[in-house]
């Protein structure tokens, strides 16, 4: 720790004290424009941004571009665009997602299931940073919590991949 | 014994009825005492509990949020709730605190208020006291405030306590003489130190309130007023007091329950106080807002001086909450500087330049 150095004022003249002086006075013209800021503030109810949550749940739309739980993007019949490439299984850096590849008729490698563990997932979006075929997105849905540790892991796929 | 004791100073229809109804001069006294006591116990406690919930909306909105919405309409029961929550806690002392002194300090800081709320007009005849040494007695009676705090950081035995009631004692001892001057400012143009003459010295239209009727300086010393007793009530951006995010509250860390909620209720009902005072001093106090045009002018009387009292407090309240919440804390070496290098060098000019004024007629009688 020490002593605590206390550095001395060098002594200034009696003009430049005053011109110090009278200078903090004319600057205090800026609490007026600070609270020129806050009383529009106080009349502008639009400006507010908290929402009333439990009340406006069906109203409430979530910004674009929050990221909720990751969910497969599917077409209306339930495919997918997955490969069972596995690059976003490498990407999770707390090893949530667990893809699981089968063979399909023709000996091919695809999807078989889809693991995805939300309990463990942080919501980084890097499994989606890293898809290489915009198979998988964040969803909007920020009402995550469950009663049972079972519904935390879910299968996103329907169908098995077209590959 | 004496009973000129029992004379009344102020008329009022419901004082005289009971005078002249009851035989014993007395009880008469007693019961109009008890009357006053509930009077003033009601406009404390009633504003209190308002102020609270318009101080946390004002917030809010400063802040684009919405504050309480929960409870009642807008949150507006939420302080009613607050106040049951603190009165059903536990009270109790920390290990080696005074307790005597912990538990005297928020008594003795919540007389303060309530002996200025004894000497403000609130109407023509609604004033428990017309003292004709009202300012110096609301002077000499804001130093139990000090008291107060001061005793209460002491009591408490908790280093953050100590310095926040140190703190609190140079500040409002500091600023005690600015608001001083500026009340005497106010007394010295008004002529008297009663706050009705003060008050009807201010009859007239708006140019005749004490903040333009004086001409320029009477605005300047309303800027005064603000700047010193925000200092004076310990409220931001003076509120080096409490200081959350240095001393973790200042002088009422320790203290929980009732007695935290006493420390709360004397700095709003101060704001109360301090609001009435400025616009007993400034702003007309119970006189109508008229403007010289009688057709007008006599609308604007037929509503009641209460009404008119409350709306200038309600302004002014306004006032000190959007100061709260714009400003920043500045040091303490800052606050102190900002009061001996500035607002008592200004004061002092002040009060020359009004009897100056007064001196050559420049202020209209």
């Amino acid at each position: 720790m020490g002593t605590p150095v206390i550095k001395k004022e060098k002594p200034i003249s009696a003009k430049e004290y005053c011109k110090r002086y009278f200078g903090r006075i004319l600057r205090s013209w800026s609490l007026v424009q600070g609270l020129s800021v806050t009383v529009r503030y106080f009349f502008e109810p639009s400006r507010i941004v908290t929402e009333q949550y439990p009340e406006n749940k069906k109203t409430l739309k979530m910004h674009p571009r929050y990221r909720g739980r990751v969910e497969m993007i599917e077409d209306a019949e339930g495919n997918n665009h997955c490969t069972a490439c596995g690059i976003c299984e490498r990407a999770c850096p707390n090893g949530s997602i667990n893809v699981l590849a089968t063979k399909n008729i023709a000996g091919k490698k695809v999807l078989g299931r889809y693991l995805y563990r939300l309990d463990s997932c942080t919501q980084c979006g890097f499994c989606v940073e890293s898809c290489p075929f915009g198979a998988i997105r964040m969803n909007q849905d920020f009402e995550l919590s469950r009663t049972d540790k079972a519904g935390f892991e879910m299968i996103l796929n329907k169908k098995e991949g077209q590959g | 014994m004496n009973s000129s004791i029992f004379i009344p100073s102020v008329t009022h229809p419901i004082g005289d009825f009971i005078r002249s109804n009851v035989p014993i001069p007395e009880l008469a006294f007693l019961i109009n005492a008890i009357l006053c006591i509930i009077g003033i116990c009601v406009v404390a406690f009633g504003a209190a509990l308002v102020l609270v919930y318009v101080e946390r909306k004002v917030c809010a909105h400063v802040q684009c949020r919405l504050g309480p919405m929960r409870l009642g309409f807008h949150g507006c029961i939420q302080t009613v709730a607050d106040t049951l929550k603190l009165l059903f806690k536990e009270v109790y002392a920390p290990d080696g605190a005074d307790k005597f002194l912990f538990y005297l300090a928020p008594m003795v800081l919540l007389t303060a208020p309530f002996l200025c709320l004894c000497m403000i007009p609130f109407d023509h005849n609604l004033q428990v006291a017309n003292i004709s040494v009202g300012i110096p007695l609301i002077i000499a009676v804001n130093g139990f405030g000090v008291l107060g705090i001061l005793l209460g950081g002491w009591s408490s035995n908790n280093k953050y306590s100590l310095l926040g009631g140190l703190r609190s004692g140079a500040q409002m001892v500091s600023y005690e003489i600015s608001l001083s001057l500026i009340l005497l400012f106010i007394v010295m143009m008004a002529g008297s130190a009663s706050l009705m003459d003060i008050t009807t010295s201010q009859s007239g239209t708006i140019l005749d309130w004490w903040i333009f009727k004086a001409p320029g300086i009477g605005i300047v010393a309303f800027i005064m007023f603000l700047i010193s007793s925000t200092a004076e009530m310990n409220r931001a951006p003076f509120d080096i007091a409490e200081a959350e995010q240095e001393l973790t509250g200042g002088y009422h860390t320790e203290y929980n329950g009732t007695a935290f909620a006493m420390f709360y209720l004397a700095e709003y009902i101060n704001l109360v106080t301090t609001s009435s005072l400025a616009t007993t001093c400034f702003l007309g106090g119970f006189l109508p807002p008229a403007i010289g045009v009688a057709a007008v002018d006599h609308a604007l009387a037929m509503v009641p001086g209460l009404i008119w009292f409350f709306a200038k407090v309600g302004l002014m309240i306004w006032i000190y909450m959007m100061l709260r919440w714009t400003f920043v804390r500045p040091r303490v070496d800052q606050l102190m500087a900002l009061e001996w290098k500035f607002l008592l060098p200004v004061n002092l000019l002040l009060l020359a330049a009004g009897a100056v004024f007064l001196a050559l007629g420049w202020v209209l009688p």
